[in-house]
């Protein structure tokens, strides 16, 4: 029995780690931009779909498909930002939400068009191998899936703590009009922030590959999942985000455990609506975001 | 309060009918005296349930040439596609209807074929439910509704024949077993069926643990953590496809050993997408369920024109009652003499269809439009394909029980 | 910014526009087969729940991303009274009105008594609605995710007593919904209570200070909106026959509801119901033109790219667009 604990706890913050890589792309687009990317859960799963291409077609196993992704998703998240989702910042909620579920719609169709609507798995032998890991046996892919997660958000705080443009975000998302007077371009900023965020999705997705299948209509979990992370470890805070994303992981598994599968997202809502009402800027300190 | 009279409610007309041309065109048949009886077709072809309801489509079609060639009365084919949302049902029937089907065809869903068999009902025109398995299908007082597919209770009962006689057949009896079912209509009503009845049949095997999870479960690791932890000797999904292959990359890695793993009257082991994800893993995993004859010779006709028709794609279950589908309103059709609906609906209630390929009884209807003639069969993987391998009577190869341990694959 | 429609009941000529919309309406069922009847109920569904939820948004500024929640409620309610307890949906509608109103009241004091706002309130709403749904699912007295079904209509139904009939029945049914919802809809705006309810949603602060009862306002609005939304509900249950939590109370189902009303014109009181035609008629065109091309998933892509191009390029709505349209000299800002 104890070992299975262990193994649900394991399993929960190696998985927790891939939800914080997502959470975090959420949280900055927020943070900086004050929009909510309801269709982030769709960009995880064109990462995914990436990973499954990539492997299927050229062989390339999840790390270099992620970062691969990440190349893709930046470029994606930078043309949509300067295209459409500029003239929407500052717009009222709604019509940035509409925004999003558009986004959401239009990757949708293009997913079932191009890959249709069956899921699709990497049937790369990795999916059947685990390590053994003090008595412990872990999946091969989870571990490497967290372990490349932890490295890109670690690579993601340097680069926010020392290049000019990762400074530059931070102070935009400190301090939107304050950033302007000093003369830091948002557009520039805005841009290389979406394309972050979305290259964060797209990499956990492709680093999920093996793990998950790909399918279409798994979007909306991960978009409340990432909520969930984001808002528990308070909106626009990475280190929040990163705690966020491991609690999340290891509470699900446990709830999947302990009460019943089927209800262990009910938990997760449960805890975000107590979070919402009794600790707004998260359960991780962060700014008070109200 | 309404500004703007004249300009804005001819805009709104205008463009309303615009939409209206655009929307109907396509679905516009050119109708002449004496052409065929319209059959309309309500199937999932998009949407989360779209890859069955897409192979549904290819029974449906493979039917229709196949009564076509064998000299039946002409029908004309019509689908429309329920986006796999139940509340489309009635919307589909409806237009269906409308387009002057005589019979209607489908909806592999429960909720969306209850939903289109209120409209049905409601123009009394007749539907042939090929697949979905809600027991409130034909026992809600439905006239127009005839299903010629099992309710979850009958699925369960057939299943639980099978596996007590796999202990007869193998010599191998297994003392406890863990259920697992998704929960969504399909996997409810299963496990709920298998509750029931075990306790009825008295089955001698104990279930440890039952585990329901999400529809949309990404990952099982933790659901098969848990059986595991319950040593059972069998384990029972009640699967989809997708969780049916997580299931089985869980077992391998977290090195489960099992006698047998049997899925209850559940979909998703026979198909290809199943066995090409797994390989060799897949092998030797065992499923209760309604399943094509293999010994019959319209069986074989049938799966020769549909390897033919569809080199890449499986002849299992939805596309066998997709076919028969066919094939009973077909017999309709050509007993009633007429495309209309009433005399459809007498004809249905008729129907004694002996040569078929589905394995059971001949096809009849009772008085609450079920077919109780519906057999099941075991099933097990073995060599990448589903192999028949109870009923003694139709088996084409011998279960291998327990299985062989996924370590020494 | 949202615009808000101005009085012109006392013209004639909005008077005369109005009755012959209407009448336009009631005629439907007489001029269009059922195909089209069946459609266009969806189209007044959709309005009048638009409507409700525009009650919130479009005059107050409150964003409820998790309306499927009073949906689900009425639907249950209703169909749960109707056939294990045999209660006319006569009933069983109110019935289902009062339980959304209280849950729609109690997440509001909730919210507001912890002061949750903006995006906040509606990931609020959004939590609540997904707590909902699992719970409805995993819930043995309904069905669960098994569903719960409705019996067949008995032959001696009388659709007056019973609300369930053929497809012209449920197009009065929710024509019927839609007018009570408009006329509450605007009694309610029009009145004090809208005065106030605007103020709130320009300036809450500010309308505090000046001695609104805010707080109580927006609870009452909620309360309002989700029995509204409630009725839609029982009645929609009462037409599908089946219920399901995850198709009833899912997200796709709240991101339904809010499409039509937000690209029709937020705030106003027509724009739900050109918005609901508009995306009705969408939805159904590209659906066909997907089947017509057998290409799967393009009509979910047509969809989204004429969501994007509305929001892009009309970004305050249909409604009000038309409205400029129709009167490019008249109009005042």
């Amino acid at each position: 029995m104890v070992e299975l604990y262990l193994k649900v706890a394991a399993g929960g913050l190696l998985i927790g780690t891939v939800y914080a890589l997502i959470a975090i792309g959420l949280t900055i687009i927020f943070g900086v931009m004050r929009v909510v990317n309801f269709a982030h859960g769709e960009m995880v799963v064109m990462g995914m779909y990436l990973g499954y291409a990539l492997w299927t077609l050229f062989a390339i196993p999840a790390i270099p498909a992620a970062l691969i992704a990440a190349v893709v998703l930046f470029g994606l998240g930078v043309f949509l930002q300067v295209t459409v989702v500029s003239r929407f910042v500052g717009r009222p909620q709604h019509s940035q939400f509409i925004l999003f579920i558009a986004f959401a719609l239009v990757i949708t169709g293009l997913h079932l068009m191009l890959m249709g609507p069956d899921a699709r798995s990497v049937m790369a032998p990795i999916s059947f191998q685990t390590y053994s890991v003090g008595g412990l046996r872990l999946d091969a892919a989870r571990v490497q899936a967290a372990a490349t997660a932890l490295v890109m958000i670690l690579a993601l705080v340097a680069f926010l703590r020392f290049t000019f443009i990762g400074r530059a975000i931070r102070a935009a998302a400190d301090n939107p009009l304050g950033a302007e007077v000093v003369g830091i371009r948002s557009g520039r900023v805005y841009a290389v922030t979406a394309g972050i965020g979305l290259a964060c999705a797209g990499a956990a997705g492709a680093l999920v590959s093996p793990l998950f299948d790909a399918q279409p209509f798994l979007a909306p979990e991960f978009t409340l999942l990432a909520f969930i992370i984001v808002i528990i470890g308070g909106l626009g805070s990475l280190t929040g985000a990163l705690i966020g994303g491991l609690l999340i992981g290891v509470a699900e598994g446990f709830a999947a455990l302990l009460i019943n599968p089927a209800m262990k997202s009910m938990f997760s809502y449960g805890l975000l609506i107590a979070v919402l009402l009794l600790r707004p800027a998260g359960l991780f300190g962060g700014r008070e975001a109200r | 309060m309404t500004c703007n009279p004249a300009v804005d409610r001819r805009t709104i007309l205008k463009g309303a009918t615009a939409g209206a041309a655009l929307s109907i065109t396509p679905l516009r048949h050119v109708r002449a005296a004496g052409t065929p009886v319209k059959v309309g077709v309500l199937l999932p072809t998009s949407g989360v349930l779209a890859f069955l309801g897409q192979a549904c489509r290819r029974g449906i079609d493979l039917g229709a040439k196949m009564m076509a060639e064998n000299g039946a009365p002409a029908v004309e084919i019509l689908h429309v596609d329920t986006e796999s949302k139940a509340e489309q049902g009635r919307v589909a029937a409806e237009k269906l209807i409308r387009e002057g089907c005589s019979v209607l065809i489908g909806a592999f869903d429960s909720g969306t074929t209850i939903s289109a068999a209120q409209a049905a009902e409601a123009a009394k025109v007749p539907l042939v439910v090929n697949i979905a398995a809600a027991p409130q299908i034909t026992s809600q007082g439905f006239k127009y509704v005839f299903r010629n597919f099992t309710p979850g209770a009958t699925l369960v009962y057939n299943a639980v024949a099978r596996i007590k006689e796999l202990s007869s057949l193998t010599g191998v009896s297994p003392k406890t077993a863990v259920l697992m079912h998704v929960n969504d209509t399909f996997g409810h009503a299963v496990a709920k069926g298998v509750d029931i009845l075990w306790q009825k049949l008295n089955v001698p095997i104990e279930i440890v643990d039952t585990i329901s999870y999400s529809r949309l479960a990404k990952d099982m690791s933790v659901e098969i953590g848990r059986a595991k932890a319950a040593k059972p000797d069998i384990l029972m999904p009640v699967t989809r496809v997708n969780d049916a292959i997580l299931i089985v990359r869980e077992l391998v890695k977290q090195n489960v050993e099992l006698f047998g793993v049997i899925g209850p009257g559940s979909p998703g082991p026979y198909e290809k997408a199943f066995t090409d994800a797994t390989g060799k893993y897949g092998d030797e995993y065992m499923d209760c369920v309604p399943w094509y004859d293999p010994t019959r010779v319209k069986t074989r006709r049938a799966i020769a024109a549909f390897a033919e028709a569809y080199p890449d794609q499986r002849f299992e279950l939805n596309v066998g009652f997709s076919y028969e589908a066919v094939e009973i309103v077909a017999d309709a059709i050509a007993r009633a003499g007429s495309g209309e609906p009433g005399a459809l609906q007498a004809a249905l209630r008729a129907t004694n269809l002996q040569d078929h390929i589905m394995y059971g009884g001949p096809i009849t209807f009772d008085e609450t439009g079920q077919n109780p003639n519906i057999g099941g069969v075991l099933l097990q993987n073995q060599g990448g394909t589903p192999k028949v391998v109870g009923p003694a009577e139709i088996a084409v190869a011998k279960p291998v029980f327990p299985m062989t341990p996924f370590a020494e694959r | 910014m949202v615009r808000r429609e101005r009085k012109r009941t006392g013209r004639p000529r909005g008077v005369v526009a109005a009755t012959a919309f209407f009448c336009a309406l009631f005629l439907v069922p007489h001029l269009l087969d059922d195909a089209w009847v069946a459609v266009l109920t969806l189209v007044l569904f959709f309005a009048f729940v638009g409507q409700a939820w525009n009650l919130m948004m479009g005059h107050v500024g409150l964003l409820s991303l998790g309306h499927a929640l009073f949906l689900g409620i009425g639907g249950y309610t209703t169909a749960v009274l109707l056939q294990d307890y045999g209660m006319t949906p006569w009933i069983g509608i109110p019935a289902g009105a009062l339980v959304a109103a209280m849950v729609g009241a109690g997440i509001a004091w909730l919210g507001f008594r912890f002061s949750v706002r903006g995006v906040y309130f509606a990931l609020l709403t959004i939590a609540f609605a997904e707590f909902f749904r699992i719970l409805f699912s995993n819930w043995p007295l309904i069905g669960g995710t098994g569903g719960y079904f409705l019996r067949v209509v008995p032959e001696d139904n009388v659709p007056l007593l019973s609300l369930r009939g053929g497809a012209d029945h449920f197009y009065y049914l929710f024509f019927v919904l839609f007018l009570v919802g408009l006329i509450v809809s605007a009694r309610l705006v029009r009145g004090r209570i809208g005065m106030f309810w605007s103020a709130i949603r320009e300036d809450e602060d500010a309308a505090r200070a000046l001695g609104v009862r805010s707080f109580r306002l927006k609870v009452l609005v909620v309360a309002v909106s989700a029995a509204m939304t409630a009725c839609g509900g029982g009645a929609f249950a009462l037409m599908n026959g089946s219920l399901f939590p995850n198709t009833l109370m899912g997200m796709q189902m709240s991101i339904q509801i809010i499409l039509a009303p937000i690209i029709g014109g937020l705030g106003t009181l027509f724009g739900p119901f050109v918005g609901a035609v508009f995306v009705v008629l969408v939805l159904e065109f590209s659906r066909d033109l997907g089947q017509t091309a057998g290409v799967y998933g393009l009509s979910t892509l047509i969809y989204g790219l004429t969501v994007l191009g509305v929001i892009l390029y009309m970004p305050e709505g249909i409604w009000p667009r038309l409205v400029r349209l129709a009167q490019p000299l008249r109009r005042d800002r």
